[in-house]
């Protein structure tokens, strides 16, 4: 059984009614689902489930065919994330990776996290021109998004690496600096795209304790994975999706033993191999 | 590098040797005695040249040790001498370039040549701001030249303003221009911007012909007022309200040459150092993230749209500054000196000059119009020496001459960043 979407004080994302379509494609189908504030919510589902597109809808990248995602702050009214154009969501506290790495591969990893506080910076600098002529709080701003800049990748344990070009850097560090660098936009909501591909078991560990950290300093954590061992020992709570639609919406423990997940993960089985 | 092997290569390049002597000298057309043609084989020659080939090739496999030329991107042991020499290079630059009009037997050519020189080094500063650092294929860049040019032109014509209200009118309007151009060209990329910017760049030469009752068509605009020195006309009347006879010289038209020297020079110097400066601030870091990653900027809440426009216009702003000098300097502007090949000329200056690098541009407009000149007397192979040495430089450092990338900020050293791993910008 599915419950009804929990409605929650503490909710910080809210996907209502999600649906998009392809042509006659029909991706994701009238998904709604809530992730809470300070928690790791996890999005799973068997390949081809439609999670990319629910992520690429909340981030801005696809527009959804129908629904509404709502970002919420609290004591403020929710950001409709699906009428913003993509930057807007980002300036509206949420923050993401992707699935294909994507930094800036010919600057190095301190310039790849001052990049990612150009808003911040931007204002000091009066629009560029004040910062050209030197008359502004510039310098001071440049020193804190550094510290800003320093803290992370000492978290990420990047620090070494500081001035080396971020396309030089070996893949998981590239992944953990991709992270690093959506933190630096400060971020109340943190998606993350099958952030522990292609990462050996260590690595994921190191992951699984990076996120940890994240959600501890106050940041929610949305994220897609495959690697179930990360998943079941990191989430608060679970989505599953399977062809676009919602199958189960709970805590780990619960969604493991879910027969219709099994069945979604391992094939319908039953009945096709009675016939 | 073993010896079998060398042999191997050189024969083989002795074998495209026979390939191209055999037809361009064993063969040879001439006029008999009875007038007719007939075929002459010079298959000695020929032999000749292929053993020159092979020794050759043969002699340098051996003694470099490797297989051939290998184009590298990555910074090996000549960037880093290179670099070296970058840190005093620059500053020996400039400072030859200040004392340039004082020295010796420098006279009116020469002076002619540095102004056009600096035009062009500011130029490419400029585009290199659009092209290098954004990473957007611009090329029609001597439209905002021309519209400075002409901006400045009409304005004094008509309404009888001086060079210095005329030169940042100049620029404000070329900026203009250059949003105008971004607007519809934001969504494009690569091929489909570099077609459109193209197209642009026409548009304005052939408004500049056809707007006749404006501009003057093709008989272009005369008599454009020459800067003066701070109110101070340069003539050659002299007198009290002039720029000789107020400090009591003896009146020479190379005084004016010599202003229009340093005025240029200032234009310039400031261009590269509005770029420098921008470069360490986020406009610029988020021009040079755009060149590498679109869709991780906007990830990042960066306005692609906003930083696109600002790299244009601010581009196109210093193409109408240099527009507005060339027109002064000329006192005359027609469309011809903004056709196509102009734009392809500053891009080959950046491209030549190493994406994005300051100092790169500058060597690569003095080699591409002082070396111009100075084949002059080659004559008819000067093209030949030219298109020659572009296609070596291409081949020895694919990057420009300077292709590394220097940080622009570190927490300890700052190491240059090799060309393989910095974006060329897709548009």
């Amino acid at each position: 059984m599915i419950s009804p979407p929990r409605i929650h004080r503490n909710m910080i994302l809210e996907v209502a009614g999600l649906t998009m379509r392809f042509g006659g494609l029909t991706a994701v189908d009238q998904l709604s689902f809530a992730a809470l504030h300070g928690e790791i919510t996890a999005l799973i589902g068997p390949n081809g489930a439609g999670k990319t597109t629910v992520f690429n809808c909340i981030t801005g990248f696809y527009r959804p065919s129908a629904g509404a995602i709502r970002l919420h702050h609290p004591g403020a009214l929710p950001t409709d994330l699906h009428r913003l154009p993509g930057y807007r969501i980002a300036r509206a506290g949420l923050a993401r990776t992707f699935q294909n790495i994507r930094l800036f591969p010919g600057m190095t990893a301190l310039e790849n996290l001052l990049v990612a506080q150009h808003n911040r910076l931007m204002a000091a600098t009066g629009w560029g021109i004040g910062a050209v002529l030197g008359l502004s709080r510039y310098p001071r701003a440049e020193r804190e998004a550094v510290e800003t800049a320093r803290r992370w990748l000492q978290a990420t344990t990047l620090l070494d690496r500081a001035d080396d070009p971020a396309g030089a850097l070996p893949y998981g560090a590239q992944r953990r600096l991709e992270i690093a660098r959506a933190m630096c936009t400060s971020p109340t909501l943190l998606c993350l795209d099958e952030p522990a591909a292609g990462l050996n078991p260590r690595e994921s560990d190191d992951l699984a304790r990076l996120l940890l950290l994240i959600r501890g300093q106050g940041t929610s954590i949305l994220l897609i994975e495959h690697d179930m061992g990360v998943v079941m020992r990191i989430s608060d709570r679970v989505v599953v999706l399977d062809h676009g639609r919602l199958i189960a919406d709970d805590t780990p423990a619960v969604v493991r033993a879910e027969p219709r997940v099994i069945a979604a993960y391992l094939g319908e089985g039953g009945e096709d191999e009675a016939a | 590098m073993n010896l079998p092997a060398a042999l191997k290569d050189a024969a083989l390049g002795a074998l495209v040797a026979l390939g191209l002597f055999a037809p361009l000298v064993g063969l040879r057309t001439d006029v008999a005695p009875g007038g007719g043609l007939f075929l002459r084989t010079r298959w000695a020659d020929v032999a000749i040249l292929c053993g020159l080939v092979f020794a050759g090739r043969l002699a340098l496999v051996l003694w470099t040790g490797r297989r051939g030329l290998r184009p590298s991107t990555a910074p090996g042991p000549w960037t880093a001498r290179l670099q070296q020499a970058g840190r005093f290079f620059a500053p020996a630059m400039l400072a030859a370039a200040l004392v340039l009009p004082a020295i010796p037997g420098i006279g009116r050519y020469e002076l002619d040549l540095g102004i056009l020189v600096l035009t062009y080094v500011m130029l490419g500063w400029g585009l290199n701001i659009v092209v290098g650092l954004a990473g957007l294929l611009d090329l029609g860049y001597v439209a905002f030249y021309a519209v400075g040019a002409y901006a400045y032109a009409l304005l004094a014509q008509h309404f009888g303003l001086s060079f210095w209200i005329g030169l940042p009118l100049a620029g404000i309007l070329a900026a203009f221009a250059g949003i105008l151009l971004g607007f519809p060209v934001l969504r494009l990329r690569g091929d489909y911007l570099a077609i459109v910017t193209l197209a642009f760049g026409e548009i304005i030469r052939v408004l500049l012909i056809n707007w006749a009752s404006l501009t003057g068509g093709p008989n272009g605009i005369g008599g454009i007022p020459r800067p003066s020195f701070f109110g101070l006309p340069f003539s050659m009347a002299g007198g009290e309200g002039t720029f000789a006879g107020f400090f009591g010289l003896e009146p020479s038209p190379v005084h004016r040459v010599i202003f229009l020297y340093y005025l240029i020079l200032g234009l310039a110097l400031l261009t590269n150092w509005v770029t420098i400066r921008l470069r360490r601030q986020p406009l610029g870091r988020a021009w040079e993230a755009l060149r590498e990653d679109e869709i991780a900027c906007r990830a990042l809440g960066i306005n692609v749209t906003t930083t696109k426009l600002s790299a244009f216009a601010l581009g196109a702003m210093f193409g109408g500054f240099a527009g507005a000098f060339f027109a002064t300097r000329q006192a005359f502007i027609s469309p011809e000196s903004f056709t196509f090949i102009e734009s392809a000329i500053i891009l080959a200056i950046v491209v030549l000059g190493g994406l994005g690098s300051q100092v790169g541009v500058a060597v690569a407009a003095l080699v591409m119009i002082g070396g111009f000149e100075l084949f002059r007397d080659l004559e008819e192979w000067r093209m030949l020496v030219f298109g020659g040495a572009m296609v070596v430089i291409m081949v020895l450092r694919p990057r420009g001459l300077v292709g590394t990338r220097t940080p622009s900020i570190a927490l300890r050293e700052r190491r240059a960043i090799g060309g393989d791993l910095v974006g060329e910008g897709r548009g």
